[in-house]
């Protein structure tokens, strides 16, 4: 096996197991958010077990790359990811949403560490994001900024002023990252309030634009490299994804955005994931 | 165990019933339709509901345009996004002008639960209640929730009404009638009275009947409509106990607590206690927890009564 192949079935052993962590803490919790944490385990894995430069031990390095959850309901796959990095004991992920737990509903910053930003009331992140590119080349530091947006969030208004503003800054060290499930709460976003053309819509705000398939490693990082290599202006990466990606009856149903497996359905789900129980 | 109701269920039969006779009734959601029940009206009338889509500022721009060309719109999503997001289209657009919009706003204070902060106001009373024009309604159970709904669709200007997540124990009869403006006495008593607001009024009376259980006669009075304020009714419960406590989800800074105690400090200076949420935000946890946590339960209150009724100088 190429040292490249080993990579890819370790990034994809790590999201089977994030996957796996995701479904214990929202059956632990009672609550939460399964369909969109599973549609972005790849981006997320990609990002936190290849792309970004952390040091888990120094969570506020000054030269840290930053990753602002903007879709802060995705929180138990940012959690699983932080954990996996050590960035805090992996126990603690069970404690998701409980009365005095640092592992809040949404993601909120200086509670946990590794959490860049406070976010759960959508369309605020890439603003944040914008923020913190901006400072960085102020400073002349060569970090880099990622932003994972809903396609259902990219209806907010504020979502397109950052856009704009990123454009005019050529903030090229800030990379968008869209997670493209085609769904949010009340069903399909082309039927609900549409924000298609994507990519489009993006080019025509003056983003390099690539599309990516969401649960394909190597499209992914493929993807993260060429946004790197942009220049002048901020990237968006396109990720066409599939809501509740990993378990089969979570797959593409709006109605798992917001409601925790029981604990049959969560044994069902680890058993399709080969997560153990 | 006391009967529950959901608000929200009340709110969403309440709009099915008002489109039958009102054509000019429509609806307006920000992809929360199932939380809010506003689905109840999109499906009976399809054609009179929009999902503006995860964009609260423009749906509340929107409602503002509606009501601009004769259209009474009811604008819902968590009372959050409703007031905190939007609230510059809320003022300037909906308030300024006195447009008739019903904001019909959910899942407010910590009683959201699990979501923890960025999900939980605790500061739209004050929000709203700063707005001139404005009329504010907190309801305290599910047949007084059906009624604000009707009154602030019946009445001409824009109305804020604020509810739950969970369900709220029932407390009035079916022979309640619900006055905007007018607060209803539910307990007598001559050593205190309690001011309180939605989830607020069953607790406030289970505190009451603790307090009795010691020879404490405290006055309940539920204060849906913070405003315009039932200026008249508080000053005579301070005049009638000499000793006050407010009890809302809410944070004590600019809710009921602060419209009591302006009301007080101009009129009827008396001993205050306030009971709400003290200068913090929310958190994640179980609703029961969070109004543990923050000092929301009966036993705050009868403690805030037992406080207040020393301060006065008589108990
Ligand atoms: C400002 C704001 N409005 C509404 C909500 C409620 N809400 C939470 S998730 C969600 C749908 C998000 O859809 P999408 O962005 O497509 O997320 P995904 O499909 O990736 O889960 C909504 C409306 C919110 N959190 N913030
Ligand atoms: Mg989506």
């Amino acid at each position: 096996m190429s040292e490249n192949q080993q990579l890819i079935k370790d990034l994809e052993e790590k999201a089977r197991l994030i996957r796996g962590d995701i479904i214990k803490m929202l059956a632990e919790a009672g609550s939460g958010h399964p369909g969109g944490s599973l549609s972005s385990v790849e981006i997320v894995t990609a990002l936190y077990f290849r792309v970004l430069r952390l040091q888990p031990d120094q969570p506020e390095w000054s030269d840290r790359d930053r990753f602002i959850l903007s879709k802060g309901h995705a929180a138990p796959l940012l959690y699983a990811a932080l954990a996996g990095r050590g960035f805090f004991p992996r126990e603690e992920l069970l404690t998701l949403r409980k009365l005095g737990t640092r592992l809040q509903g949404h993601p909120s910053r200086g509670m946990l560490p590794g959490v860049e930003a406070s976010t759960g009331s959508l369309g605020q992140g890439l603003s944040m994001g914008l923020g913190i590119a901006l400072a960085g080349k102020l400073d002349q530091r060569d970090y880099r900024v990622y932003v994972l947006l809903g396609d259902g969030e990219s209806e907010e208004g504020q979502v397109w002023e950052a856009a704009m503003a990123a454009a005019h800054y050529r903030a090229d060290n800030l990379t968008a990252v869209l997670d493209y499930n085609g769904l949010q709460i009340d069903g399909p976003i082309r039927e609900v309030m549409s924000p298609l053309p994507l990519p489009e819509k993006w080019r025509s705000f003056g983003w390099a634009v690539r599309e990516a398939d969401g649960h394909d490693f190597r499209d992914l990082l493929d993807a993260f490299a060429w946004a790197a290599g942009v220049k002048d202006r901020p990237s968006m990466i396109v990720a066409r994804t599939v809501k509740g990606k990993g378990v089969s009856f979570m797959e593409n149903d709006a109605g798992w955005h917001g409601k925790a497996p029981n604990a049959q359905q969560a044994g069902q789900a680890l058993d399709e994931l080969g997560a153990g129980s | 165990m006391q009967k529950k109701s959901s608000t929200r269920e009340a709110y969403g039969r309440t709009l099915v019933e008002l489109g039958k006779n009102c054509p000019e009734l429509v609806v307006l959601d920000a992809d929360l339709s199932k939380s809010t029940k506003t689905s109840e009206f999109a499906g009976r009338f399809p054609d009179r509901f929009f999902d503006m889509g995860i964009a609260e500022q423009n749906m509340m721009g929107a409602a503002a345009g509606f009501a601009l060309a004769g259209k009474i719109p009811c604008a819902s999503t968590f009372a959050v996004f409703a007031t905190g997001r939007a609230y510059d289209q809320v003022r300037t657009a909906i308030a300024y002008p006195g447009l008739n919009v019903k904001i019909v706003a959910t899942h407010a204070g910590v009683s959201v639960g699990e979501d923890g902060a960025s999900h939980q106001t605790v500061e739209d009373i004050s929000l709203m209640r700063t707005l001139p024009n404005m009329t504010v309604i907190v309801p305290a159970d599910a047949l007084e929730t059906a009624q604000a709904v009707t009154a602030a669709v019946e009445m001409q200007g824009p109305v804020y009404i604020r509810l739950g997540r969970p369900a709220f124990p029932d407390i009035f009869a079916e022979d309640y009638r619900f006055q905007i403006g007018r607060a209803a006495l539910l307990r007598q008593g001559g050593d205190a009275v309690i001011f309180a607001l939605g989830l607020m009024v069953s607790r406030a009376l289970d505190a009451a009947l603790l307090l009795a259980e010691e020879g404490t006669e405290a006055a309940v009075v539920n204060v849906s409509t913070v405003k315009p304020l039932d200026r008249e009714m508080i000053i005579k419960m301070a005049r009638k106990t000499g000793a006050v406590v407010t009890a809302e989800e809410h944070s004590i800074y600019g809710g009921l607590g602060s419209a009591v105690a302006e009301v007080l400090g101009e009129n009827h200076p008396v001993p205050l206690e306030r009971v709400g949420i003290r200068d913090r935000f929310g958190e994640s946890g179980s609703p029961e927890q969070l109004l543990e946590t923050c000092g929301l339960t009966a036993k705050h209150i009868a403690g805030a009564v037992r406080r207040v009724i020393e301060r006065s100088g008589n108990p």
